[in-house]
């Protein structure tokens, strides 16, 4: 047992234009994915929008075992089919999405507005509802996984810059954070692939009291409770309080802490790929890694039937409960009467974690160092929470807004603590909270801005993140279309398209296809060879 | 057609924030962090939105996932 796991990570960025009150989101969205193809274009001198292939959307598959009929899902769920902006409704956003004359207008003589881009990472970036959302490409452990969503902060932060830059384009900016404490909120999710064959309520039994209490660990923090964080007050939880249901297939409406979407993305019979999206979105690097790193330890523990036997009377409530207590004391009831911590509960996972490891022999650094900071952290938080601050990010927040506070006697209802919240969150490093405490040595970080800066352009390599990121790079006139499990050519000289799969997350890697690439071929001999299976 | 847009104003202006002196009492270490403290929120001033209250009311959202 180890971290080691494929995983992807999502950010959905919040996103506002300062000067334009109520400007459509989705408008200013399609901006941020257009300023970023123009980036990218001055960097290559070539295009690199891609069309997603929606070929293996499934969002209505239910993990349970069903699919919910189209007829009675939310709107908002039926993300399978591609949104496109059309020119009635930006003119009548009154708004234009392309932030300079360098911006696709060659290509795109149709007025069609790019919605979507893969990139030479290997990465996502497009218009999801109302969002600009990075996805990441598929790592194989906690430690990658933290690296490339590192990687996508910079490339919002590009695409903002580039707007920014724009004459005729008013600012744009994007905040990494869950909610607008008005009611709305947006996801930062995380993906784990997995063997089919665990069962699904295992998954989800094994996985609620750890997502319940998990937030100790990584969460963000957020000024004010409830959906409107109309009550006053610090928690510890951008997301808690809009949970409302223990499983189920909605992440728009009624959102469970387990999420029961069924599209592995990736040969169904062998995988089914976790959509987790009861966390909150992390500036901290050491904050995403034990989300992400105790959580691939804890689904090793499932699919190896160790995961502890614990029950939470009322999760749901356990969850906001948790989340609204910063000083870690609230105890919550488990179904054999027990009444125990969040810190509790983190330790009875972190033990049987331990244990496992040491059965199986797993001693890799990654997995080590998981290890070591899940029990370094749970430790520092039961000792003094404050003592916390370099590595939790809820506590790095609460620190600077207690400090804040004490000089100015402020109350949590002053709107300078509204602005902190928001503000820690802007991605701009001269004007974000958590980016000036990093400035200044503050906040313990994991990889240089030399490593995120070439995690931006360069894809995993051992993934087959490492395909798609260099097909893009390599022969991007040649790419029509690409997804998660497929990349699409047209070949010049050639009738129709060309369809290559990759249904296996850990094929198409460096080791398997580097030497292809670096072979230089024109795309017709490259797509030849792969057929032939030289890889 | 491209409307045309206003830039946006900066919004925040550069605060003058007086030194506070360290208590004379103090030793040297927490005078050091207390200096840190201070340091640090004179940064968060300066870079911090003036006009908090109509900000935070204009960051409005449409639901996400």
């Amino acid at each position: 047992m180890s971290v080691r796991r494929v995983i992807g990570l999502e950010t959905e960025f919040g996103v506002l234009a300062p000067s334009q009150p109520g400007a459509n989101s989705t408008i200013l969205s399609a901006q941020v994915i257009n300023a970023y193809a123009a980036t990218v274009r001055q960097g290559y001198g070539q295009l690199a929008g891609t069309r997603w292939d929606y070929a293996d959307e499934a969002p209505l598959a239910d993990a349970r075992g069903w699919n919910m009929p189209r007829a009675v899902a939310d709107a908002s769920q039926l993300t399978d089919t591609p949104r496109e902006l059309t020119a009635e409704e930006i003119a009548l956003a009154g708004g234009d999405v392309r932030a300079g004359e360098t911006l696709y207008a060659e290509q795109d003589t149709d007025g069609h507005v790019l919605m979507n881009m893969v990139l030479g990472n290997g990465a996502r970036l497009y218009v999801d509802h109302a969002h600009p959302e990075y996805s990441s490409p598929e790592t194989t452990g906690p430690h990658d996984a933290v690296l490339h969503d590192q990687a996508g902060d910079r490339v919002a932060l590009a695409a903002q810059r580039r707007i920014a830059e724009s004459p005729g384009f008013a600012e744009v900016l994007l905040y990494k954070n869950n909610t607008d404490n008005k009611g709305v909120s947006y996801g930062a999710h995380e993906n784990y692939l997995m063997p089919r064959s665990t069962p699904f309520d295992d998954i989800a039994a094994g996985l609620i009291p750890f997502f319940a209490t998990r937030q100790v660990l990584c969460g963000s923090g957020r000024v004010g409770r409830g959906m409107t964080g109309a009550e006053p007050g610090y928690q510890i939880s951008q997301r808690a309080d809009f949970f409302e249901a223990e499983v189920g297939l909605e992440t728009t409406i009624r959102r469970p802490i387990v999420n029961t979407r069924d599209e592995p993305h990736a040969t169904w019979e062998k995988y089914r790929r976790l959509h987790v999206i009861a966390g909150d979105a992390n500036l901290g690097q050491v904050s995403t890694l034990l989300r992400v790193g105790t959580t691939s330890l804890v689904l090793s523990l499932i699919e190896a039937g160790t995961a502890p036997r614990i029950q939470l009377r009322e999760p749901v409530a356990a969850l906001q409960q948790i989340s609204h207590d910063p000083t870690l004391q609230t105890v919550v009831e488990l179904s054999d009467g027990r009444r125990v911590t969040a810190l509790e509960i983190q330790r009875i996972y972190l033990d049987a974690a331990r244990a496992h490891c040491r059965t199986t022999g797993a001693e890799d650094a990654a997995t080590t160092d998981v290890l070591t900071r899940w029990q370094d952290t749970l430790d520092t938080l039961g000792r003094d929470v404050f003592a916390a601050k370099r590595t939790v990010d809820w506590v790095a927040k609460l620190d600077l807004m207690n400090r804040y506070r004490d000089r100015d006697g402020l109350s949590w209802q002053d709107h300078r603590l509204a602005m902190m919240d928001l503000q820690w969150a802007d991605l701009r490093p001269e004007r974000g909270l958590y980016h000036r405490l990093a400035g200044r040595g503050m906040v313990e970080t994991l990889f240089s801005e030399e490593q995120i800066a070439r995690a931006v352009v360069e894809p995993p390599e051992d993934t087959r993140a490492y395909f798609r990121g260099r097909c893009l790079s390599q022969y991007p006139q040649d790419v029509l279309g690409a997804s998660w499990d497929a990349v699409i050519f047209s070949i010049p000289g050639r009738p129709g398209s060309h369809r290559v799969a990759t249904p296996e997350p850990l094929r198409g890697t460096k080791e398997r296809v580097g030497r292809l690439f670096d072979a230089g071929l024109d795309v017709g001999r490259f797509v030849d060879e792969l057929a032939r299976g030289r890889t | 057609m491209a409307q045309e847009q206003q830039r946006p104003q900066p919004s925040t202006q550069e605060q003058e924030v007086e030194e506070t002196p360290a208590p004379a009492a103090a030793a040297p270490a927490t005078q050091e962090q207390t200096q840190g403290v201070d340091d640090l929120l004179e940064d968060i001033d300066g870079v911090l939105e003036q006009n908090a209250e109509e900000f935070v009311r204009g960051f409005v959202q449409k639901g996400g996932q």
